[in-house]
């Protein structure tokens, strides 16, 4: 279990799932979609907007309030709070999304074998899925951390494991579905290679469920990895990292000055929502298209 | 689970059949489970790179005292030895010894496993009362219903270090109404000051179980037998009562055992937020100081209570719904 709410998307069915619309008339899907485009952009982009540079620090304005020369403020060492938000977007989204990456293949993968060979390789899988579902993912993100040293690198690599089976079984379930349908057996009549039957056929039909899962899985990532940079495992201080800007700002909140806490809470949630709706607007369309 | 009535042989060989895979089920499973577990930790932090031993003798230490030392620690011995030396102790309570305190691992657990324990039982009591609140409350009333999506919408994405700072903020600094840091003594100062933080660990659980709550009682509504039930002329309150709410039940309690589950791993980052010096923050410290006695105890300990949960809400959950117990009996 994750250390955050992983909703499976099956849990969004019911809602205005019923009927199928266009895309141009899923406002919530276009307006989600728009948000996650930005932040990305904002993502990549973002050093050549800041003026000056995230680590620059001044004794002399340090905690500021936000003005038009810092729009956000200033942390404790007097460093601009927006271009250290706009600095470490990069770090702060790239982690989730090659978690994201290697689990969604892993587990596609995982699945489709699972289900496309059955019998003793089934239940094999399922048990190592069911094993591995037994660790919560920020506990085992911890161990790891513990066996190889804090740094990006091991939670990297221990969440990408946990979100796996969250992939898988998803997946499994839709794949399961998708090969008792007769067409399969059509593929298998008419000699077409398994490989080829899972690449070309299964996979475009469960891709929907996969995009919709790893969207809601990427927030999920997202607030695990800085969760573990906040509890100064992760990522290293001077660094600029989301999680880590909110465990910076926690002395300064206490004294007063909520600024740097506040602003890099703010862009994960809002970047976590943006995922999030966007995976269960595009887990209601694969399902209303089913 | 409820006994099979028993007709002739045949029917209590099948009962028994059906009691033995269900046994399997829910106490060789999950022990099974532990012990993989508690297996790969042990292995994984006895074959970690570094030498927990160069920091116990300081700078400079010579091959013989290393020699030694590692032998007292039992450092020198294979993998499955130490890990069965490991199980024997701690099925007696030993949990072995911590390099960094100098203290015996059980010692250092005890006092911190209360703060833990409260602070997750707390944060239990708040997500089953507004979550389920709340998603009846959105699952009732059709038009707080887009109300409740938002809000849940919204709190599913606040992660729990951030809930912790926007508390502190505003109850601690601005009014002043609850302390932001320490665990307090005594039952009534320990729940004043976990209060803040039981609600910051709560936050997004309470709000997806409160939207798995308002979906599963929107689903339960369109079905065709509560129509039916409405047909009949019963008033809203009680097809609500018996024929919604009972039948959502089921996902209901799933949810919420699941989440009362995920706090447990949740609970380090609250605790470490707040300072409340429990056992997650015992935890990220001995992580840092790679103290993997301790490491590997809370770790077992936090898996082995996981599980305990998710398996109490896998037997609860088949208890609820009668249509799994007659398919654990007829499988």
């Amino acid at each position: 279990m994750s250390a955050l709410p992983l909703p499976p998307v099956a849990a969004f069915r019911g809602r205005g799932g019923r009927a199928v619309r266009s895309l141009a008339e899923d406002k919530l899907l276009l307006a989600s979609g728009a948000v996650c485009v930005a932040i990305v952009a904002l993502a990549l982009l973002g050093p050549l907007l800041a003026s000056g540079s995230p680590s620059r620090t001044s004794i002399l304005e340090a905690n500021l309030g936000s003005s038009s020369q810092h729009w956000l403020g200033t942390d404790a060492l007097g460093r601009d709070i927006f271009t250290r938000l706009l600095y470490g977007a990069r770090l702060s989204l790239a982690g989730p999304a090659l978690i994201i990456a290697v689990s969604t293949v892993l587990g596609t993968g995982a699945a489709i074998t699972a289900v496309w060979v059955g019998g003793r390789v089934e239940r094999v899988l399922n048990r190592v899925l069911d094993v591995l579902f037994a660790f919560p993912a920020l506990l085992f993100a911890i161990l790891v951390v513990a066996i190889l040293g804090t740094g990006l690198v091991a939670p990297v690599i221990a969440l990408s494991i946990a979100y796996t089976p969250y992939m898988a079984r998803v997946v499994r379930s839709v794949a399961r579905r998708e090969r008792s349908l007769p067409y399969i057996d059509a593929c298998q009549l008419a000699g077409l290679s398994s490989w080829r039957i899972c690449s070309r056929h299964i996979l475009p039909n469960v891709f929907g469920v996969v995009r919709a899962q790893a969207s809601i899985a990427f927030g999920a990532a997202l607030i695990d990895l800085a969760a573990i940079s906040f509890l100064g495992l992760g990522v290293s201080p001077p660094a600029a990292e989301w999680g880590l800007m909110v465990a910076n700002g926690s002395t300064a909140l206490l004294n007063g000055y909520p600024q740097e806490c506040l602003a890099a809470g703010a862009c994960i949630v809002v970047t976590v929502v943006a995922f999030n709706l966007l995976g269960e607007r595009l887990a209601v369309r694969s399902e209303g298209r089913r | 689970m409820a006994s099979a009535p028993s007709h002739g042989s045949r029917a209590s060989h099948r009962g028994a059949l059906a009691a033995g895979r269900t046994l399997a089920r829910w106490l060789v499973g999950p022990l099974v489970t532990v012990l993989v577990a508690s297996f790969v930790i042990s292995a994984a932090l006895a074959l970690a790179p570094g030498d927990p031993v160069a920091q116990l003798l300081g700078p400079r230490p010579t091959a013989a005292q290393i020699a030694v030392t590692r032998h007292e620690l039992g450092l020198d011995r294979s993998v499955p030895v130490r890990y069965w030396d490991w199980l024997s102790g701690a099925v007696h309570g030993d949990l072995g010894f911590s390099i960094v305190h100098r203290d015996s691992v059980a010692t250092l657990i005890g006092p911190r496993l209360g703060t833990t324990a409260l602070l997750v039982a707390y944060a239990g009591v708040l997500i089953l009362v507004g979550g389920v609140g709340l998603g009846i409350l959105g699952g009732a009333l059709r038009r707080m219903s887009p109300l409740v999506a938002a809000i849940t919408g919204l709190g599913i994405a606040i992660p729990a270090f951030v809930a912790a700072q926007l508390l502190v903020s505003v109850f601690s600094l601005r009014l002043g109404w609850f302390p932001a840091t320490g665990a307090g003594s005594g039952l009534a100062d320990r729940l004043w000051h976990l209060t803040l933080p039981a609600i910051a660990l709560a936050v997004a659980w309470a709000a997806y179980v409160a939207q798995i709550t308002r979906t599963a009682i929107r689903d339960e509504d369109e079905r065709e037998h509560v129509e039916t039930a409405r047909a009949r002329g019963l008033t809203a309150p009680v097809v609500f009562r018996r024929h919604v709410l009972r039948n959502a039940a089921i996902p209901i309690v799933t949810i919420s055992g699941l989440s009362i589950a995920g706090l447990i791993a949740s609970s380090v980052v609250v605790e470490s937020a707040f300072g409340l010096g429990g056992l997650g923050t015992l935890l990220v410290d001995s992580v840092t100081a790679r103290d993997y006695n301790v490491v590997q105890a809370i770790t077992v300990a936090l898996v082995l209570v996981f599980v305990v949960v998710t398996t109490l809400i896998d037997v609860l959950h088949t208890m609820l719904d009668p249509r799994l117990r007659r398919g654990a009996e007829r499988a």
